[in-house]
């Protein structure tokens, strides 16, 4: 088993106009992905949400900056740390992970040994 | 081709159903010189050997730098003792031996993550064990393997062909780079990194299970009709035709339609491969000059390919939207089954190269369309659309379009410009067939070589 990050990209638009039912919806798809990653026989180690990039601070060499370090479409908003046999698992279990405003991206954690 | 019963099986490999007698070599020595042979199991056996050391060795690397140290080892241990009756085996015996030796003696995988290989079904042997893990047993043909990991999602279009050429036929970084029409030290880059993204990401080496295979296809069709096609039109070299890719790729074919026989596309490209195919004999002449598609003999082109690639085309063309192999099936067994170049029924080619189009927006399908327009309402007509597609980038470098434009310059009796435009080709193409047939035209149409 190895570990890939799967990292949640949304609008977070989305999330700012949704109404107590989506935020509910969206909940819900969360935990059932937890209950998913197990039943595909992979792991969760990991998951969190973010707070939106407005309360994100920069820092570039020692400056620090109001924001995200870069202002695109769609921002990082939660990632999930699973344990998967390989890539084709690891997808096989992300393409499950709620984005309802955006995408996830997979990345293999790297291995120092 | 025709008869010969290749299914998914070994075609024509040093694995299954050949005798093994790897590391033995006869002491007689051949009518061949050794590194004529060296090269020739080079373009023949490299993707079995290749796939094959790297089930031993776990890495992709590793596996290329053993199998390319067999071919040095094959170089010198020939010119001593003689071409094996079996090279093949002969280097997959050797470049496994090297891998196992690299991995015994110590940690030069500390750190790194091992390709990912399922076990294959066992294969029963009744030879007596060898010296080393791996001697003992037939060595699987695990090219299929090599093809879905070099072909997989994860990998961008352009790495997994670049891959699937590099490592299961052996090409170049230089002849991969002409395919593409990109720079080679573009091409070397993609390489890398995608060799990179199938350890990091830990892509397994495996072929994809029933569920999965219909999604990976058409990554793989898309390989086995680049790989026909370099070896069609080989971009280097003193051949045409570089019938080893040729037979590679209709291999390949071959055991995609008994993996998916219900596939339309799959029959589309095998039909697609043995009608162009059945032509190879008649492309160069007996000096091994090139000859064009209006010059070749049809009573040479092979009637049984024909038949059986005619054959595969309506059930391949039925069913909904045709796809991009059949439609180009549809358009070569048109032109197989035409009496002469002339009688032939451009206006259909010309209008199923349209519906292509709509399947499939590749500039290169536009500039052949350009051509079957030629022919069927006169080269001003064709001369137009190719002057329009000298615009669009993708084809900067391609050496088929001033070629082309040349040609249909020449008829318009434009002497001069058709020679520079020969010119322009003669400098894309380090086809050996290809330059003697452009600096004939060059001198034809009155300009200097």
């Amino acid at each position: 088993m190895a570990e890939y990050m799967i990292l949640i990209y949304e609008d977070e638009n989305g999330y700012a106009t949704a109404s107590p039912d989506v935020f509910q919806q969206v909940m819900e798809a969360h935990n059932r992905f937890a209950q998913h990653v197990d039943a595909k026989g992979g792991k969760l180690v990991a998951g969190n949400a973010l707070q939106p990039t407005s309360t994100a601070t920069s820092i570039r060499g020692d400056v620090v900056t109001d924001g995200p370090f870069a202002e695109t479409k769609e921002a990082l908003g939660g990632y999930y740390l699973i344990e998967a046999r390989d890539l084709d698992h690891a997808l096989d279990i992300a393409k499950s992970c709620p984005a309802r405003f955006g995408g996830v991206e997979v990345r293999p954690i790297m291995v120092f040994s | 081709m025709p008869g010969r019963a290749s299914g998914a099986g070994a075609p024509g490999a040093a694995g299954n159903g050949r005798s093994r007698d790897g590391g033995q070599v006869r002491g007689r020595r051949r009518e061949r010189d050794p590194a004529a042979a060296v090269a020739d199991a080079h373009r023949r056996e490299w993707a079995f050997v290749l796939a094959a050391t790297a089930r031993v060795a776990g890495d992709i690397d590793l596996a290329e730098e053993c199998v390319q140290d067999a071919y040095v080892a094959a170089l010198d241990t020939w010119s001593r003792q003689g071409i094996p009756d079996n090279p093949g085996a002969w280097l997959t015996t050797t470049a496994r031996r090297r891998a196992i030796d690299v991995l015994r003696r110590g940690a030069t995988l500390r750190g790194k993550l091992p390709l990912l290989i399922e076990p294959a079904a066992p294969v029963p042997s009744s030879a007596a064990p060898g010296p080393f893990p791996g001697d003992d047993e037939e060595i699987p043909d695990d090219r299929l393997r090599l093809v879905f990991t070099c072909c997989h999602p994860a990998l961008a279009r352009e790495a997994q062909v670049a891959l699937t050429l590099r490592l299961v036929c052996g090409l170049t970084t230089t002849e991969i780079a002409q395919a593409f029409l990109v720079p080679e030290a573009t091409m070397a880059a993609r390489v890398t990194r995608a060799k990179k993204k199938i350890s990091a990401a830990r892509i397994a080496y495996r072929v994809p299970g029933p569920a999965e295979l219909p999604d990976r296809l058409d990554a793989v069709l898309t390989v086995v009709h680049l790989l026909y096609t370099t070896g069609h039109a080989a971009p280097a070299g003193p051949d045409v035709v570089r019938a080893d890719l040729v037979e590679r790729a209709m291999d390949l074919a071959r055991m995609l339609q008994s993996l998916m026989p219900d596939e339309r596309e799959v029959r589309g490209l095998l039909a697609l491969l043995l009608l162009t195919d059945a032509r190879r004999g008649t492309r160069a002449g007996p000096d091994g000059r090139l000859l064009l598609l209006a010059e070749q003999d049809r009573g040479q082109w092979d009637r049984a390919m024909i038949a059986e690639g005619a054959a595969l085309v309506p059930g391949a063309l039925r069913g909904g939207c045709p796809g991009r192999f059949a439609l180009q099936a549809a358009i070569a067994a048109l032109h197989a089954e035409a009496p002469s170049y002339e009688q032939t029924d451009w206006r259909q080619i010309a209008q199923l190269y349209d519906v292509l189009l709509s399947v499939w927006q590749s500039p290169v399908v536009a500039l052949n369309r350009a051509v079957a327009v030629a022919m069927a309402d006169g080269p001003q007509a064709g001369l137009a659309q190719i002057e329009e597609l000298e615009r669009d980038s993708r084809l900067a470098g391609y050496r088929y379009l001033p070629a082309a434009k040349a040609d249909l310059l020449r008829r318009l009796g434009r002497q001069q410009e058709a020679a520079d435009a020969y010119r322009c080709a003669l400098e894309l193409t380090m086809n050996t067939a290809e330059r003697d047939f452009l600096t004939r035209r060059i001198a034809e149409t009155g300009g200097q070589g």
